[in-house]
């Protein structure tokens, strides 16, 4: 009897770490398309791109996805553990994080629905989305 | 034989305790580096408010927008000596340094020494200032006195009953605390001067990026490797070019992540970094290039596992 409720008990643990261990990769991943995406927008913002609006919004919309459900992807027990750089002021302030993710989400579709067609409408609702990158960063994010 | 003795061992303390008093004692600027302290100029001190990053640690944490000009202190800087709270230096009267001298000022920058002539502890990176032009330090000077005086008291740094004696930062200061440059460099060339010059000097770059020794000072043979973080959890990059550095980054990366937060791989720059790229986002261009061209040239080293 014993024995099993340790192996149940172990395995529990072992799926859960592992869940923790998907949500850290996760949001890494999700982290990754979001930069990936950024670094497209800067190519045109910085001129080595011609400017394309078809590019853009796919830019926008890539980030938009990405904060869709970002926040889900912190749950409690993931606080460590696969090189996080997350700061352990996201679990202790789980509601000023929710906020700025859901300004990211906000900020992200307003730009897909701008459908800025030159680099100039560009440059004004990039801005506004590429602040969310650093505001966020800061108080969430430990030093790496 | 044993009250000679007793003699000896007095007349050697009071000598010693008389070598600790000369060896500990204050140092300020000599009056003729000072002759032009008070005539500086506000509009180029802004721009060494920038390079110096005053705000990120007088200003309030997190502060934006003009809230930044707004020098009230209290921010944490948390340590393994204890915790240390930015003191006021907005031009207030009473709370802030608005009474003090020019000459003042510019000891407490370069030298680490208070008004009333105790030291400061080093949590105040005049260990890097003090590779200053007394030019920047003037123009400074004026133009933190264009600031908002704010009305607020300073905090007491928390800190063990070992560190509260002011005194022994003297001999702290005779190892650590020089005007000297750091890196080598070819001097015939402005541009790397100029990026050393900001990068060992108001930059104080190195206060986080470079490892310390177990008392406090900057290992200068680890210029720029990183390592942990003395706030805690996380790691402090390596901005040496090594490869496990920023080797891979152009001069040009570093310069644009400056302006703008964002690393080659278009990361973001996190934590208290943010706040030192947005002063630097405010310096001309030729100076954020100034500081890649330099970061360039500095030994490349291996980040420390």
């Amino acid at each position: 009897m014993r024995k099993i409720f340790f192996a149940t008990l172990t395995a529990c643990l072992l799926t859960s770490s592992a869940v923790y261990a998907d949500a850290i990769s996760d949001r890494k991943a999700a982290m990754k398309n979001v930069g990936m995406a950024m670094g497209a927008a800067v190519k045109m913002l910085k001129g080595q791109m011609d400017y394309d609006p078809v590019v853009a919004s796919l830019a926008f919309a890539t980030m938009n996805n990405a904060a869709i459900g970002l926040t889900g992807l912190f749950p409690e027990g993931s606080e460590t553990g696969g090189k996080t750089t997350a700061s352990p002021k996201i679990w202790s302030d789980m509601g000023g994080f929710s906020s700025a993710v859901a300004k990211f989400q906000s900020d992200t579709a307003e730009a897909v629905a701008a459908k800025p067609a030159d680099l100039d409408a560009f440059k004004a609702v990039f801005g506004k989305v590429a602040g969310n990158c650093k505001s966020c960063h800061e108080g969430y994010r430990v030093s790496n | 034989m044993l009250k000679r003795l007793i003699k000896l061992a007095g007349i050697a303390a009071v000598l010693g305790a008389a070598i600790f008093w000369y060896l500990t004692s204050p140092n300020p600027l000599p009056d003729d580096m000072l002759t032009d302290i008070d005539n500086g100029d506000a509009e180029k001190g802004k721009l060494v408010f920038y390079a110096g990053g005053c705000g990120s640690c007088h200003a309030e944490k997190g502060a934006k927008g003009e809230n930044k000009l707004l020098l009230g202190g209290r921010h944490a800087l948390n340590t393994p000596f204890g915790t240390f709270y930015a003191p006021n230096i907005s031009p207030h009267k009473e709370k802030g340094i608005g009474n003090w001298t020019g000459a003042q000022f510019a000891s407490a920058m370069m030298r680490g020494i208070s008004p009333d002539g105790s030291h400061y502890y080093p949590a105040f990176p005049f260990t890097s200032y003090a590779r200053m032009n007394i030019e920047d330090v003037g123009d400074l000077w004026a133009y933190l006195k264009t600031l908002k005086p704010v009305d607020v008291s300073n905090l007491d740094h928390d800190l063990p009953l070992l560190f509260k004696v002011r005194r022994g930062l003297g001999l702290w200061k005779i190892l650590f605390l020089s005007d000297k440059p750091i890196v080598e460099i070819d001097e015939s060339n402005p541009q790397l001067v100029r990026g050393r010059y900001l990068v060992e000097g108001p930059g104080h770059c190195g206060e986080c990026h470079t490892p310390r020794y177990l008392i406090g000072g900057i290992n200068k043979s680890k210029w720029l490797v990183g390592g942990p973080t003395p706030e805690g959890k996380g790691n402090i990059p390596n901005i040496t070019p090594h490869k496990s550095g920023i080797g891979s980054w152009t001069a040009a990366d570093i310069a644009y992540s400056l302006e703008s937060g964002f690393t080659p791989s278009f990361d973001s720059f996190g934590s208290s970094m943010v706040s030192v790229q947005e002063n630097m986002a405010q310096l001309p261009a030729s100076d954020r290039e100034a500081i890649a061209a330099y970061l360039k040239v500095v030994e490349p080293l291996e980040t420390e596992k």
